[in-house]
């Protein structure tokens, strides 16, 4: 049991920290290898949760595919560095007024959350103490995607080449 | 682990994600903070379906990464475009629209 805290820990620590760099460097390079990062601490997470296949696809789909495609961009662009000086004249953050509504929203949001939270009665069982053969087959999962979502699944299908296509149109080169 | 557990972690990168949106000026780095908040409503729906004993919550998993594959493609294509036109990736400079 103990062991199980802490991997949950270890992993939720790589995951918050990850995402608190992303949101901290000034260097895009950087940003998008701490969210791969992250990505890898959430996989360990849904290995804990017993989900192997998205633990799988979380790696193979998110940390290789779509982080790969932000990394391309950033290089292909060679995105200059945020100017720390511009950024503090510049931001509308900064406006008093801004600041005030912003602040007092963010501490309204957290006070709800905590008393959400502090309120509900059956979050404090256990997730996983019981093992679940049922839940972390991937026969049973494609049976399930393939019967009761099958139509959600068909829809994906077009909006990705809905996507695919919208990306090559907005991504070519203008010839005149 | 409690599942408040769970929740709690998630709702914490949820919000690392908007203050990333609100607070970065670089519009990468703002669809890099779009991905972390998709990942963080993933993790919830993971948490309440092990909770549950539903494989329900790992169905709509993989529809989240369709949706963000999709979104990170326009997304990136959008912003070449933009910075063709512009040279910068600072958000301030694509204020046309604006009156």
């Amino acid at each position: 049991m103990a062991t199980d805290a802490l991997l949950f820990y270890a992993f939720a620590g790589v995951t918050v920290i990850g995402a608190l760099l992303v949101v901290s460097q000034k260097n895009p390079v950087y940003s998008v290898l701490s969210l791969i990062g992250a990505f890898f601490g959430l996989a360990g997470l849904y290995v804990g949760l017993e989900a192997p296949f998205v633990a799988v696809v979380q790696i193979i789909i998110y940390a290789g595919a779509i982080m790969v495609l932000f990394l391309f961009v950033v290089m292909l662009l060679n995105v200059p560095r945020e100017d720390a000086a511009e950024w503090d004249r510049s931001h509308p953050l900064y406006r008093p007024m801004a600041v005030r509504i912003g602040a007092a929203m963010a501490v309204l949001l957290a006070l709800e959350l905590g008393w959400a939270l502090s309120r509900a009665t059956d979050i404090g069982g256990a997730v996983n103490a019981e093992p679940n053969e049922r839940i972390s087959s991937v026969a049973e999962l494609g049976e399930v995607l393939f019967t009761r979502y099958m139509f959600a699944f068909e829809v994906t299908s077009i909006l990705i080449i809905a996507a695919m296509v919208g990306a090559v149109v907005l991504a070519r080169k203008r010839q005149e | 682990m409690p599942l408040g557990h769970y929740l709690v972690l998630s709702g914490l990168l949820f919000a690392i994600g908007t203050a990333g949106v609100f607070l970065r000026r670089n519009l990468i780095t703002l669809l890099l903070s779009v991905e972390i908040m998709l990942n963080a409503v993933n993790l919830a729906f993971v948490a309440f379906g092990r909770a549950h004993g539903h494989v329900d919550g790992q169905i709509i998993t993989f529809f989240v990464m369709t949706v963000a594959a999709a979104e990170a493609a326009v997304g990136l294509a959008l912003v070449i475009g933009l910075f063709r036109h512009r040279e910068s990736l600072n958000p301030e400079a694509f204020t046309s629209l604006k009156w």
